[in-house]
């Protein structure tokens, strides 16, 4: 299998595209599971947490969602805090392709399918996250178009569905396509992805936007009733998907021979350096416009970061989210950073935790606590939010580890059919990112 | 026939664990299989049988849901053949599950009539015999002793709920406070009804938003949508013992809900739109519930709006809602 040359016969002309194509797909799915020893204890571990997770779910959809720590009060909570974020970091992803494509940033062409690798990975959790936390997952055909009743336009949950759904699709067809073409050794043609590139750019925008336009359309959760929250999930979403890229190519320069240009990893550092701090005065914005007119509508943002009337769950929460952030933007300030791995893989740890929590827990809970009634129902993740949480990252980082070892297999020469050999025999080696 | 190179063809010489009298392995296999394919199968093996084990706890709920449930169209697109067959399976799960014998109907807006509920601030004196009535009438989940109507107590001199509290229990009326029933106040442009992905919650003609139970998929934008907290979630089945089962039901309104779908106050138009009057109101041992036809002038919610100083809820969202609040001189 993972050498394809004495299987195929000299007359592949012969073969049609689509059955070059599914050899492709089947060639990509058995070297995937093909691995060292660390490669197997990483995927084992995955899945068995990926288990634990899908058990927790079955569970919940058998027993009803009083297995979660949510209630009539706080109807959303983890699962959405996590589908957020996420939405968010395959924002992110898109960061890669603006200097690349927008800037022809020659470097940054080299990680432009490792940011596409994990839009894909990330919408993929994010519909994960929403599917866990409807109440009748069985009754998921109802939203489907003609078949169910697709409430379109008004709903923005339906603008979202189509967003994330097309994101996924245009991110999907973009790496296939690159991938396949490098498997078969031939330039790619520009028209059959450039315009997509260029389509999932603003489509980036638009899934965070539409996220951000669910709960900034309620007029009845003055907390979310802000126009600055589709600008801030944006602003954090490219400070999240820059750091976790620039953690992924430092774990991918260890562990293979790939040798990724360092001026990737310094624009994505220029581009955290602002959009850390563009976010921190949002937030500053936000805090001032609470603080400063008080009235009954500062119970959220009281109770987020000082507790209201003796409940305090969210306090600790956002301010770790505070510091980090905060730590994180003077640790992005250090002028060689990309010459301090350690330093600078904290940093993105940081920030990328920072904006996990003030995203999640510190955006979509307070908008409950006081309820739309002002009465204080607080609320903890039950250990089965935990660990369906838990189970769908693990299913992310499998489904990001499969689709970087495929790309990393095609790249290194691993995986092409016969002509694609041919062609590294005649030209030699293309350079890793010259066509994407 | 002695060509040597076909090994694989021999029986098996019993030096392995596989028995002489077995089938001999495929033709075409490689004599070797190596150690790794067998780890690799043993683990894809253990793979599966996990997955199985994690994923068991679904099976069991199939059983509480049949497959007519599963495909069942939406409310408006039943036939009455479809929505007669449909009322005997709710029946019929009524029984089964309860132990109740009920009675299904399914009443349709009355021509030219549009509800209207009005709440006298003056004498609501906090006895929550409102939402008590309200609790039995709709068949709720007794353990969470869930209602569509919370009561607040509130300080005299302020409308913020902040200063109320929905929780007390001591003696009512108290002297320096004043009370406030809220339930669904049927906007008339409701922003549950709009935020629904499903379209399984709409206005009727009468003014009554209602939810379809059985094409609601539990995402719970609408409860996150309403600034009155009027929606509640079947967070888990709802528990009643069969003899305090109201049998009196409607296919919109108090039947039995199922687990993880949304539910709200419906102007118990089971009743209603018969022509009787909300529990709530019969219940309401002061008088300070008035319910009626806004469309017809000679209503007693007409000479409420038309005589008394009333007021809306959050009127600043300008969602209009069709539940008025109002006072006494």
């Amino acid at each position: 299998m993972s050498d394809p040359t004495p299987s195929v016969s000299p007359a592949t002309s012969d073969v049609p595209e689509w059955r070059r194509y599914l050899r492709f797909l089947g060639n990509a799915v058995s070297q995937s599971v093909e691995g060292g020893w660390k490669f197997y204890v990483w995927m084992t571990l995955l899945t068995a947490i990926f288990l634990v997770g899908a058990n927790a779910w079955a569970i919940q959809v058998r027993d009803g969602m009083a297995v979660t720590g949510m209630s009539d009060h706080v109807s959303w909570a983890l699962y959405i805090a996590n589908f957020t974020f996420l939405v968010g970091l395959a924002a992110g992803g898109v960061m890669m392709v603006i200097p690349a494509y927008l800037y022809n940033d020659k470097e940054m062409h080299d990680i432009v399918l490792i940011g596409e690798l994990l839009a894909i990975a990330s919408v993929i959790m994010a519909i994960m996250f929403v599917v866990c936390d409807l109440g009748r997952p069985d009754r998921f055909w109802h939203m489907m178009p003609i078949v169910g009743k697709f409430n379109f336009p008004i709903s923005m949950l339906t603008w979202d569905v189509i967003v994330l759904n097309g994101y996924l699709l245009i991110n999907v067809h973009i790496c296939g396509y690159l991938l396949y073409k490098r498997y078969r050794g031939q330039p790619p043609v520009a028209k059959m992805y450039v315009p997509f590139v260029f389509l999932s750019i603003i489509w980036a925008i638009s899934i965070h936007t539409v996220t951000a336009f669910l709960y900034c359309g309620l007029g009845g959760r003055p907390f979310w009733n802000t126009a600055l929250l589709a600008p801030r999930f944006l602003t954090s979403a490219f400070v999240s998907g820059p750091a976790f890229i620039i953690v992924a190519i430092q774990i991918i320069r260890r562990l293979t021979h790939h040798r990724f240009g360092d001026g990737a990893i310094r624009t994505l550092v220029g581009i955290i350096r602002i959009t850390i701090l563009v976010n921190l005065l949002m937030v500053a914005s936000e805090v001032f416009v609470e603080f400063y007119t008080g009235g009954s509508h500062t119970g959220a943002a009281k109770y987020l970061y000082f507790g209201l009337h003796g409940h305090h769950e969210l306090v600790p929460w956002i301010w770790t989210a505070v510091a980090f952030n905060i730590i994180a933007a003077i640790m992005f300030m250090r002028g060689r950073l990309n010459e301090l791995p350690v330093w600078l893989n904290t940093a993105c740890f940081l920030a990328f935790a920072g904006i996990w929590i003030e995203k999640g827990m510190g955006m979509i809970i307070p908008a409950f606590i006081p309820s739309a009634l002002h009465e204080i129902v607080e609320y903890r993740p039950s250990l089965t939010e935990w660990k369906v949480t838990a189970g769908i990252w693990a299913l992310g980082f499998m489904i990001y580890t499969l689709l970087l070892k495929i790309t990393i297999n095609v790249y290194s020469r691993n995986m092409r059919d016969a002509q694609g050999q041919r062609t590294i025999e005649s030209k030699d080696a293309l350079a890793f990112g010259e066509h994407i | 026939m002695n060509d040597p190179s076909t090994s694989p063809k021999t029986p098996c010489s019993g030096n392995c664990a596989c028995s002489g009298n077995s089938a001999p392995p495929p033709a075409d296999e490689p004599t070797g299989i190596s150690r790794r394919t067998v780890v690799k199968a043993l683990g894809a093996t253990l793979g599966v049988a996990a997955y199985a084990k994690a994923l068991a706890p679904l099976t069991e709920l199939t059983k509480e849901t049949s497959m007519d449930e599963f495909i069942q169209k939406h409310y408006k697109e039943l036939s009455k053949e479809e929505m007669a067959a449909v009322i005997q399976r709710l029946t019929q799960e009524a029984k089964d599950h309860y132990g109740a014998d009920v009675t299904i109907s399914d009443p349709q807006p009355v021509d030219g009539v549009k509800f209207g509920y009005a709440l006298n601030l003056s004498i609501c004196n906090g006895c929550r015999k409102c939402a008590e009535a309200c609790h039995l009438e709709n068949n709720h989940d007794r353990p969470s002793h869930q209602s569509y109507i919370r009561v607040f107590e509130m300080s005299k001199g302020s409308m913020d709920f902040e200063k109320g509290n929905a929780h007390y229990d001591h003696p009512v009326p108290q002297p320096d406070k004043y009370y406030m029933p809220v339930q669904c106040q049927q906007c008339e442009h409701p922003p549950c009804v709009d935020v629904c992905p499903v379209e399984a919650t709409w206005k009727e003609k009468d003014g009554v938003v209602v939810v379809d139970y059985n094409w609601c998929i539990g995402c719970r934008y609408c409860e996150a949508a309403c600034p009155y907290h009027a929606r509640r979630f079947n967070w888990t089945k709802p528990q009643i013992p069969a003899e305090e089962i109201n049998p009196n039901q409607s296919y919109l309104s108090n039947r039995i809900r199922p687990q993880g779908v949304m539910e709200k106050c419906t102007f118990c138009l089971h009743r209603t739109r018969e022509g009787r009057l909300p529990a709530c109101l019969e219940a309401c041992p002061t008088g300070a519930r008035v319910f009626g036809n806004l469309n017809d002038p000679n209503s007693e919610i007409r000479w409420v709006l038309e005589n008394k100083r009333v007021f809306v809820l959050k009127e600043e969202l300008g969602l209009k809602p069709q539940f008025f609040y109002f006072f006494d001189e």
